[in-house]
């Protein structure tokens, strides 16, 4: 349309040019709709629910959950490293693709980056909810133990959050000051916030290249952190003696799975948010089916993955080793570990090789599968282990041979989902879902080439 | 009108001073005084001996059953005995899972009958072999894996060899007790795990307790620093009837079980002592002595379960 006048500002080194009314009708942040109110009002009940469960827990200790001497961890800490887990998709997206040179993933970028702040936070509040005595959480830092791994996993996981906060904010300076000189019926504290967030922005060459070159500068950091905080998270088990966590693999295990399910997280979220905001036009059928091309090669590492971990171990039976592989293939666990293996990894890989299947509603539905797994799985490497250690558990009451987390366990966790959801909504119902500014580079180089 | 107003207000200054104080007070004085405001009378009366020498009969629900801070003793937990190098000897073929150290040892400490450090396990290294019973207390590791990945340092190992806790300093993550292959933690869950009743407090003679116990921080064998410091064996060797435990000083190379005393080396050799799970390499301060020619048939007791 004003291409013409786009290049020839480009030429004259003005920078950018009036964004196109269709961009801003679609991309700039909407009203909250019936839908959108009713979902966020869910959230905030079962975030209240949770936050009353902890009043409970901080009141009585850790005996309102079902954790005891033996299953000292349940599903706080798996809770924990699912949303870790999660998180790594920020670096996956905005990392790998962008330095590999993926085109596609402009859209897609905003959101995954978003999950991760969004999960990484939560991880580091879950943990602190685990804690015995969360008011000596400054203990970390006054007496902190460098040679322990929580120690590790402090520093990577605040290092990580850093760069992921830097990693959304950056690419959004643009965007803030299109919110801040479009939006300008928006209420008073939100013009505050997008005037006060897009520090200056005068849409100048100079600042578009610090931008760009910021990203790139974070995008090479963030490939080490994610693996490092992944590793580190890994290592909280590996590092121990115990069956099934004594494991040379437990880094790139948790890595691979790490990816799957972010990814997996991604295409989840984003088809609530296209259908939700109408990004059809932006996320496309296109872009489902390489996110689920990207999903079938992400699990089928993270099968391999399983295969190493179940299978070597599980074709030696060492003594306490195999007593814990038959809670999972055959005994008590045996029904959570096959359904998260066949319906969280098998059924998907299967699925996701057929063209229909990577079309945005079944992959939608696959994608959600894959998460719940996810969380599943985590649980399944933490408990299990737990309750086969070394010296078999005796002389205790019946209940501390099994672990059924209690209620006051379930809202705390459900909360903390929901507050993570809950984050991404709010974003989103402030700032563009899809990256405007980056949008319109996509359009120009597109029209550039069509020229040529 | 005035006057009254501000006499409310002493009031509320007044009532904020003393919260401020409870809290000053440290959180177990605290806890204390605040369960005994709280508590209801439950009509069972306790007779009890002032300090003054006099009878006095008060409410069962008044008398707060966790230990009193003048009970708690000096001792510096970060502090080993110097010179020493304590080391202990569990005889297997003795053990016919009497439970007595147990009990003794839930005294010491101030816990429940049905919670204690020690525990007594069934184990059956074959098949064919009888199975036999096993006590395990910390095992004092002196490459211990709790100590390793505590994040704030409130385990550690002492010159003695003992390994410590502080719980003043641990922040409850549970990562030792992850960490320990033998299950020797224990985990302050709630106060429940270490609250006595009226009746447990007054079964145990007041003595200098080993520690402190506060929610959400984790406990463990500490081999009685109050006893071995005064060159006393602990609570757990003396109580057992049958001689299990031999505990002494690794410097001096000699163990004692009460009655009869020992060279350390020589038993360990003619015996052929070994250390639970050897190959792990956390290297023990508790030997075993293999359950061979055993002084009792083995036969299934029941313990007190929590």
């Amino acid at each position: 349309m004003n291409s013409e006048i786009v290049t020839a500002e480009k030429e004259a080194g003005i920078g950018h040019h009036e964004v196109p009314k269709d961009l801003l009708k679609d991309l700039l942040p909407k009203k909250l709709t019936k839908s959108g109110t009713i979902w966020m009002v869910f959230l905030l009940i079962i975030i209240g629910i949770g936050g009353y469960a902890y009043i409970s827990q901080l009141q009585k200790g850790l005996i309102v959950t079902d954790m005891r001497d033996f299953t000292s961890w349940g599903i706080y800490i798996s809770n924990f490293v699912f949303f870790v887990a999660i998180s790594l998709v920020g670096s996956l997206i905005s990392a790998v693709l962008k330095l590999t040179d993926v085109k596609w993933r402009t859209p897609l970028v905003r959101i995954a980056e978003i999950i991760a702040v969004a999960a990484i936070t939560f991880a580091a509040l879950i943990i602190i909810v685990d804690m015995g005595r969360p008011e000596r959480f400054w203990h970390l830092f006054v007496y902190g133990r460098i040679q322990s791994p929580i120690m590790w996993d402090v520093i990577v996981i605040t290092t990580y959050f850093t760069i992921s906060i830097l990693l959304l904010y950056i690419p959004l300076l643009p965007d803030l000051a299109i919110c801040r000189d479009k939006l300008t019926g928006a209420a008073k504290w939100k013009r505050w916030c997008y005037k006060f967030f897009a520090l200056n922005w005068q849409n100048t060459p100079r600042q578009y290249k610090i931008v760009n070159d910021s990203i790139r500068i974070l995008a090479v950091l963030i490939i080490p952190l994610a693996l490092s905080i992944h590793t580190v998270t890994s290592w909280l088990f590996a590092t121990t003696y115990r069956a099934g966590w004594d494991s040379t693999n437990f880094g790139p295990y948790f890595v691979a799975g790490a990816f799957m399910a972010g990814c997996a997280a991604v295409i989840a979220v984003t088809y609530v948010v296209r259908e939700h905001y109408g990004l059809r036009k932006y996320i496309t059928d296109k872009h489902f089916d390489h996110m689920g091309k990207l999903l079938v090669l992400l699990s089928l590492i993270y099968l391999y993955f399983n295969v190493n971990e179940y299978l070597v171990p599980g074709y030696k039976m060492k003594e306490t080793e195999g007593a814990q592989l038959k809670a999972l293939f055959t005994g008590d666990y045996a029904p959570m570990f096959w359904s998260v293996q066949i319906l969280g990894l098998a059924i998907p890989i299967i699925v996701l090789l057929f063209k229909w299947g990577r079309k945005p509603v079944p992959i939608f539905i696959i994608s959600v599968i894959v998460v719940i797994g996810a969380w599943f799985k985590r649980l399944l490497i933490v408990t299990p282990t737990l309750l086969h250690p070394f010296i078999p558990i005796q002389n205790v009451p019946d209940s501390w041979h099994h672990y059924n987390p209690t209620w006051q366990e379930w809202a705390i966790t459900s909360a903390s989902l929901a507050g993570a959801l809950f984050i991404i909504q709010i974003f989103f119902r402030l700032f563009p879902v899809v990256s405007i500014w980056e949008t319109m580079e996509e359009r120009e180089a597109e029209t550039e080439s069509q020229k040529i | 009108m005035e006057v009254n107003q501000n006499t409310s207000r002493r009031k509320f200054l007044k009532k904020g001073l003393v919260a401020g104080a409870l809290v000053a007070g440290g959180s177990m004085g605290a806890s204390e005084l605040i369960s005994a405001f709280d508590s209801k009378p439950s009509g069972n009366k306790i007779r009890l001996l002032s300090p003054e020498g006099k009878v006095v009969e008060v409410d069962a629900s008044v008398i707060n059953p966790s230990v009193s801070d003048f009970l708690v003793s000096s001792h510096n937990v970060r502090e080993g005995v110097p010179g020493k190098k304590f080391v202990m000897v569990i005889d297997l073929s003795r053990c016919k899972n009497a439970g007595k150290c147990r009990k003794a040892c839930s005294k010491m400490h101030y816990l429940p009958a049905n919670r204690s450090y020690i525990k007594i396990d069934k184990m059956q290294d074959s098949e064919k072999g009888a199975p036999y019973w096993m006590p395990t207390p910390c095992f004092h590791c002196d490459n211990p894996p709790c100590v390793k990945v505590c994040p704030v340092g409130a385990t550690f190992k002492l010159s003695d060899g003992i390994v410590g806790i502080d719980n003043t300093r641990c922040i409850g993550c549970r990562f030792c007790m992850v960490a320990c292959p033998y299950s020797a933690r224990v985990f302050n869950w709630g106060e429940e795990m270490f609250k006595l009743s009226p009746e447990e407090k007054n079964a145990i003679k007041p003595h200098e307790a080993c520690g402190t116990h506060k929610v959400g921080t984790v406990e463990k064998c500490d081999f009685c620093p109050q006893k071995t410091g005064d060159n006393k064996l602990p609570d757990c060797v003396q109580a057992c009837p049958n001689g299990v435990f031999f505990f002494g000083d690794e410097v001096e190379d000699v163990v004692s079980n009460g009655d009869e005393t020992l060279q350390l080396s020589k038993l360990l050799r003619d015996k052929a002592g070994y250390r639970f799970l050897e190959d792990l390499g956390t290297k023990p301060r508790v030997y075993y002595l293999p359950p061979a020619n055993r002084q009792f048939p083995f036969t299934e007791t029941k313990q007190a379960s929590k």
